[in-house]
């Protein structure tokens, strides 16, 4: 299964247009060029516009030698052993010599191909799968909550309430589930906003909604990254799995079927939310942070060498990937591994925010108001109720023992 | 719900916040893109 997982992974790091680079250990032999005195033939020409890896070093190598030039009275001295093709291959390639009075190395690399495989993937795949995704979580909640309908509280209600959550407890939740409401609405206008609102609205709307979604995108991103800490030491303890949660998981936590397995403060299904808005919330957030700070906290070509030198590649049969990446390259990947992990973040989130609302009669409550009947208590979590009721009866004693002092 | 509100305004307060002490702190994208000749105010 982590085998499955790394590989769909992989796969879809791949589709960033990395595979022709990956995959260069296993570019077959060079053609024969000697008809076109090296320089690129026509089966290489068709090849590339098939998309298959091809190994252009004969024209990145080829960038000319300032060390042979010919003297500067001499024929084409004044050249500097590097003619203009050659200079502009050193440019195509990243390999001349630059020096820029602004913008630091980053502004040395003019002409980034992979650029246009970022752009096309972020254009075609990302918005069609990511999109995707979303529509069809909705729609399949849409048809289970046909098929099941509500979950509803078996027990009559018995009036009395217990505390689930505290104020602070609540407040940290909302804090979080505010931030990514609207960094995930932002993140959407953004992606979509050429496509969806242009067309209705016009360029001018658009203009003003990207340029709002990109503030309160960076600025938001604040709030969600401490919230998501606080939450995280607020409920990490809860959150540990235990033997109680596979009985949950067999019996479908009683969302499907009659049943209603004990649980303690959080059950089995509120642990999967709980860490995956942990782990894919810090993924999202680590990312974020390399793009709110650009250039500054490249991630990707050391993540891949820790990969590289553990051999994960190898196993779902890649080449090395690439370490040599261009600034501009660790922003790209960093744009879209965000934008992938938060689609998958936010398709949780909408099962989420169903279960929490017109899936479960009650569940609202729980962050609502932090009060919960009894009733939904004993239903949903028993074993949390008894341990709540301990401790109001030991209460009582407790102070009469010491009033009694 | 007043948990919620407290929340909600806690985003905009660190959102506010956070923009203005980047921005003091010279991490506005004009200051970390410009060269030391470029004059911005």
């Amino acid at each position: 299964m982590p085998r499955l997982i790394f590989a769909i992974v992989l796969k879809l790091a791949l589709l960033c247009g990395l595979s022709a680079m990956a995959q260069e250990a296993t570019t077959p032999a060079a053609p024969d060029r000697s008809a076109t005195g090296g320089a690129q033939t026509l089966d290489d020409i068709l090849a590339r516009q098939r998309g298959e890896p091809i190994d252009d070093s004969f024209r990145s190598m080829a960038t000319g030698d300032p060390n042979s030039a010919a003297a500067m009275a001499d024929q084409l001295g004044t050249l500097g052993g590097q003619s203009d093709p050659e200079l502009w291959r050193a440019l195509r390639y990243n390999s001349a010599d630059l020096r820029v009075s602004a913008g630091g190395e980053v502004a040395t690399v003019l002409v980034q191909d992979g650029g246009m495989r970022w752009l096309s993937v972020r254009q075609r795949p990302l918005r069609t799968y990511g999109g995707g995704l979303l529509l069809v979580t909705i729609g399949l909640l849409a048809i289970f909550f046909v098929l099941r309908g509500r979950v509803r509280v078996d027990a009559e209600k018995t009036g009395r309430t217990v505390t689930r959550f505290a104020f602070f407890e609540r407040m940290a939740h909302w804090t979080l589930a505010g931030s990514f409401i609207l960094l995930g609405v932002t993140g959407l206008l953004t992606l979509f906003g050429r496509v969806a609102i242009q067309p209705l609205l016009g360029k001018e709307v658009n203009s003003v909604l990207l340029i709002g979604s990109k503030w309160i995108h960076n600025s938001v991103s604040w709030a969600f990254m401490l919230a998501l800490i606080v939450v995280f030491v607020l409920w990490v303890a809860h959150n540990i799995p235990n033997r109680l949660d596979l009985v949950w998981i067999r019996q479908f936590g009683g969302i499907v079927g009659k049943k209603h397995p004990p649980a303690k403060k959080f059950n089995a299904g509120q642990k999967l939310i709980f860490w995956s808005v942990i782990l894919f919330g810090a993924s999202i957030s680590v990312s974020g942070l390399s793009l709110l700070f650009p250039f500054e906290l490249p991630l990707f070509a050391k993540t891949f060498t820790i990969l590289n030198d553990i051999g994960l590649p190898n196993w779902v049969g890649y080449g090395p990937l690439p370490t040599d990446l261009a600034p501009q390259e660790e922003m790209q990947l960093a744009q879209l591994w965000h934008a992938i992990v938060a689609f998958v973040l936010m398709a949780i989130i909408i099962a989420h925010i169903y279960i929490g609302t017109l899936g479960m009669e009650g569940a609202y409550d729980a962050m609502g108001t932090g009060e919960v009947d009894e009733a939904w208590a004993h239903q949903h979590h028993s074993i949390w109720l008894e341990e709540v009721q301990e401790k109001e009866r030991a209460k009582p004693q407790e102070a009469g023992a010491t009033a009694a002092e | 719900m007043k948990a919620m509100l407290a929340g909600f305004v806690l985003i905009g307060a660190i959102a506010v916040g956070s923009d203005f002490a980047l921005d003091y702190a010279g991490f506005s994208a004009q200051e970390r893109n410009s060269g030391a000749a470029v004059r911005l105010n």
